[in-house]
């Protein structure tokens, strides 16, 4: 059994809409160990970000209830200045929008010099400047030196995303979380992105929280994977059994999506409705039951729980069992190569 | 940046040539002269054509443009009718006068702007932000010449704690440190009241750019990062939110040749705006034109100092 880095135990992370909470992460429980890639899967609005803002303490009009341990601190209960020193320093965030993310009228080298030295105020400037040196080489960015004068602006959005990952890598995190980070990104940057923190990962030792969309990047990175749906986890089981013996309905709703490159495909398969908003998200009984009305009643449990099936492989809910597709010869199987 | 300017500045030369030509017709346009209803009643009218036809006042309306162009460009305004004195001379004090006045204005502006939008963006929607924002409805709906008048009155006549009328006691030497607190003291109290009915604009401006920065990405990112609250805002948020404040300076300068037609007004206070409605009411059509032509170019000078100093904080418009 590996060692956990992270520990989240129970935690809801609700916001205010008109008079009343409602939680985006509701009830969550999940471990990340150190040295793995835990990827996060789940269409937009499952409460992926959600979580991961949570993880960082970065929300800030958002009810967070539960813990997150981290070695032997409580995210979820600090206080702001000692968030601070978490914050860049243990853990590292990549987000999504690299065009939006950095400071338009601050120069790269005094971007990512923040950082460095926000946690480590004794640094000598001269040192500060080497290291963003070699933090930028470090991410491939040609002509280290020049970019380091460089505006965000002067970039192009590669670019600009290799300099968030120099940002969160700088004070060397134990625990990095990557927000849908090629999300933004045209296809053939997205692979250098994901090359680089997967070069960047063996190079580290740190655990990586990914969370993506993209079942192709998750088979590509992931150790790990805990498929999310409307706020709650439905499967977890590491990234071989899952695409090899996935059980949930939602997790094989989203496996079939897939297009298959090897095989004529007339329709590609959809999963029927869409992921209900905070307000009418379904708090009882098993929340993707509206999206497979063909499955009967009776096959979902009252109140679903994450049961483990195997070691390490956890399903919510016992309508997997009852689950199939209306149309059988729809489904192929998703071994990984 | 230095072509920019460059190419700016030369655009600027056909504005000024149709500019100049708009206010000399406008001007002529005007009912009356300088001699009607300043001469006495028993002067034959005749003599009058005659002194009109020697200025050359009945001349083609171009003729006369060319004339009074070509002093313009030398930098001979003519002389004034009212004043009996060169132009340049008259526009020198008074110029300077309302610079002064402009200056104190624009720094009280600042004063009470910049940390009242600061606090209203911060903490938006919370009782200090309602209140501030009250404030700035009130300076916005509160007409100047009234706000002036009742400051006049209640600061110079009743408690008499300004001067009421001038901009300088007379009998004091210039150049004297006397001189210099007497100027002072007489444009603290118009400078008073223009800013503090004339700051909403900024401190609406100010607060709108915090409260729209406060939810960019790169904030995000800031804390992230692991920076303090203070650290975000004084850092990112405010140095993104005061652009467009930057921006508007430019304008602002404009005024400081402008001068205040309400205020210097109200206080007797011999700015370039009191200059202006002079002339005006007494077709004193060297200055007016004088006036307007220096206000025209001030304005055109201050949209391109808006540009400059934009290109110069915001590296995105910096220009090569």
């Amino acid at each position: 059994m590996a060692d956990k880095l992270l520990e989240i135990k129970n935690l809801t992370t609700s916001f205010r809409i008109k008079d009343d909470y409602h939680a985006a992460v509701d009830n969550l429980s999940l471990t990340v160990n150190k040295n793995e890639v835990l990827a996060i899967v789940g269409e937009s609005g499952c409460g992926k970000s959600a979580l991961a803002f949570s993880i960082m303490g970065l929300h800030t009009r958002a009810k967070i209830d539960g813990d997150i341990l981290y070695r032997d601190h409580n995210i979820a209960k600090m206080t702001p200045s000692e968030l601070n020193k978490v914050r860049g320093k243990d853990i590292g965030m990549i987000f999504q929008d690299p065009l939006t993310s950095l400071n338009p009228l601050m120069q790269i080298e005094e971007q990512i010099g923040e950082t460095l030295l926000l946690h480590n105020k004794e640094m000598s400037k001269t040192a500060r400047q080497e290291r963003v040196l070699d933090l930028l080489n470090k991410v491939g960015i040609p002509r280290a030196e020049y970019v380091m004068n460089q505006f965000p602006h002067e970039l192009s959005g590669g670019m600009r995303q290799r300099v968030m990952i120099a940002m969160a890598i700088a004070n060397k995190p134990e625990l990095l979380i990557a927000d849908e980070p090629t999300t933004a990104l045209d296809v053939t940057i997205q692979s250098q992105i994901l090359d680089l923190i997967n070069k960047l990962k063996d190079e580290m030792n740190a655990g990586i929280v990914l969370i993506t969309h993209d079942l192709g990047v998750v088979a590509e990175m992931a150790d790990r994977v805990a498929v999310m749906y409307a706020g709650q986890i439905v499967e977890v089981a590491d990234v071989k059994t899952l695409f090899a013996n996935p059980l949930h309905p939602y997790t094989r709703s989203l496996l079939n999506s897939v297009p298959n490159s090897d095989q004529e495909q007339d329709q590609l398969h959809v999963i029927q409705g869409i992921v209900p908003s905070l307000q009418n998200l379904p708090r009882e009984g098993c929340r993707f039951s509206a999206r497979i009305p063909w499955v009967d009643e009776s096959a979902h449990e009252k109140h679903p729980e994450l049961r483990e099936v195997d070691p390490g492989h956890q399903v919510r809910c016992t309508c997997y069992k009852h689950f199939s597709f209306p149309d059988e010869t729809k489904e192929e199987q998703h071994v990984l190569s | 940046m230095w072509k920019f300017s460059v190419r700016r500045t030369l655009i600027m030369i056909p504005q000024l040539i149709v500019l100049s030509i708009l206010i000399f017709v406008l001007g002529q346009l005007m009912p009356g002269d300088a001699l009607s209803g300043q001469v006495g009643p028993d002067v034959d009218p005749a003599r009058l054509d005659e002194i009109r036809e020697q200025m050359g006042w009945n001349d083609p309306w171009h003729e006369q443009y060319a004339r009074w162009m070509g002093g313009v460009l030398q930098g001979d305004l003519g002389e004034s009718f009212r004043f009996k004195m060169p132009v340049t001379e008259l526009i020198g004090q008074r110029i300077v006068n309302s610079f002064w006045l402009s200056v104190a204005t624009l720094i009280l502006t600042y004063i009470i702007a910049i940390p009242l939008g600061i606090t209203s963006g911060r903490f938006n929607d919370t009782w200090r932000d309602q209140l501030i924002t009250g404030y700035s409805y009130v300076g916005f709906a509160t007409p100047l010449f009234i706000f002036a008048l009742v400051m006049l009155w209640l600061f110079g006549f009743t408690l008499g704690w300004f001067p009421t009328s001038g901009s300088v006691t007379p009998g004091l030497e210039p150049g004297t440190f006397e001189y210099v607190m007497s100027k002072l003291y007489h444009l603290l109290l118009p400078a008073i009241s223009m800013a503090l009915i004339t700051t909403y604009s900024t401190i609406q401006y100010l607060r709108n750019e915090i409260v729209d920065t406060k939810q960019k990405d790169f904030i995000i990112t800031a804390r992230a990062k692991g920076a303090s609250e203070t650290r975000v805002y004084n850092r990112h948020i405010l140095r993104n939110s005061l652009l467009p404040i930057a921006a508007f300076l430019g304008f602002e300068i404009t005024g400081l040749i402008g001068g205040s037609i309400f205020i210097e007004n109200i206080f007797g206070y011999p700015g370039m705006g009191q200059l202006l409605v002079e002339s005006i009411s007494l077709r004193d059509y060297t200055v007016l034109t004088a006036v307007t032509l220096l206000f025209g170019i001030a304005s055109i000078l201050g949209a391109l100092l808006s540009d400059i100093i934009l290109s110069i904080v915001d590296p995105r418009i910096r220009i090569k």
